[in-house]
């Protein structure tokens, strides 16, 4: 018994020495336990040379779109070529340049809602003035 | 410096989280209710409301695009050639821009301000081609109240065109303070803030160069 006592006693002295250490320590500074270069997602950043090869897709999209108008202006697929090789440029600054894809979730849902409510609205507004029916 | 911040830390201890104690706390790292940096949630809720102002502007010029007078409309102005070789100078752009954050995250002020310059001289040329393109439209006979089509589209650029004259002013200003070494706070986060503003500014260019320029009217 006096040991089970002994034990007991020990263990709260030692978390209550934990707990003065706690309060002793400065309070975390924002973000939290985020070391440089990984994101709130746990993905890490990429590197410079990762960004220059982010940048050569880029430039490679945009010759892509380029070719595209020379190539085949008239036809049916140019605009939805064009559409998504757009939203696909879109995306990678977004998400690589931006780090979207390494922050919290929270930075991503602000920027969304925007871009959603915005894309809607106008893609109404367009409706109504029969943009999209001729 | 060192007894501000533990007079700081002291005082972090004794207010709740989310009151103002009153003082100046510049430079100092802080506690948020969120964990995660104001002034960066704030950024991100100012691109979102861009978002807005740009689709409006674009939706705009795409109602009006073919409600052109005297033959003056897309197909008898645009340089694709010309405004391909600008919009590839600010994607470029966005890679020196991205650079100077990576540079500052390794506290390397010296990459920092060498590649925030390159990233002010290539947002430079941008809009000096684009002054460019204005100047040989207005020649041409295409004035702001020409059309319908001409006022959304210099309206649409035009408004974007300041936007990066502001990036420019914020990256000079950024260097300048950088070199007098008046740059208080967390250097790495203030980077980081220009930089997502000229990203967008980039991303806005993206949509606007497809829409306006390649998709034919």
């Amino acid at each position: 018994m006096s040991s089970d006592s002994t034990i007991t006693d020990t263990a709260t002295d030692t978390a209550e020495s934990e707990q003065d250490e706690h309060a002793d320590e400065a309070p975390p500074a924002y973000p939290p336990s985020q070391p440089i270069h990984e994101g709130g997602h746990g993905h890490k950043e990429p590197t410079d040379g990762q960004y220059i090869w982010i940048a050569v897709i880029l430039a490679v999209l945009t010759a892509l779109e380029i070719a595209a108008t020379e190539v085949g202006p008239d036809g049916p697929w140019l605009i939805p070529a064009l559409l998504v090789m757009m939203t696909i440029k879109f995306f990678i600054v977004i998400l690589f340049f931006m780090h979207l894809r390494f922050d919290s979730r929270l930075f991503s849902l602000v920027f969304y809602i925007g871009l959603s409510f915005a894309v809607v609205l106008y893609a109404a507004v367009l409706a109504t003035f029969h943009f999209f029916t001729g | 410096m060192s007894d501000t911040t533990i007079t700081e830390s002291h005082d972090a201890e004794a207010i709740p989280p989310g009151y103002d104690d009153g003082e100046d706390h510049i430079g100092l790292e802080h506690h948020t209710s969120t964990g995660l940096s104001n002034t960066k949630l704030a950024m991100w809720l100012f691109l979102g409301s861009e978002c807005l102002l740009f689709g409006g502007l674009i939706s705009t010029y795409m109602l009006y695009r073919n409600r052109q007078s005297d033959q003056l409309g897309p197909d008898q102005l645009w340089d694709i050639p010309f405004t391909s070789a600008t919009s590839f100078v600010l994607l470029m752009s966005s890679l020196t821009m991205v650079m100077s954050v990576s540079a500052a995250k390794r506290k390397d002020e010296r990459g920092t301000k060498l590649w925030l310059t390159v990233t002010a001289l290539l947002g430079g040329l941008f809009l000096a081609g684009q002054v460019y393109e204005f100047t040989t439209f207005y020649r041409e006979g295409l004035g702001y109240t020409t059309s319908l089509f001409s006022s959304s589209f210099y309206t649409l650029t035009g408004f974007h065109g300041v936007h990066v004259a502001v990036g420019i002013v914020m990256l000079l200003s950024l260097v300048a303070m950088l070199v007098r070494g008046k740059l208080v706070g967390d250097k790495a986060e203030t980077v980081e803030m220009i930089g997502l503003y000229w990203h967008f500014v980039d991303v806005v260019w993206i949509v606007i160069f497809t829409l306006v320029y390649l998709i034919p009217a």
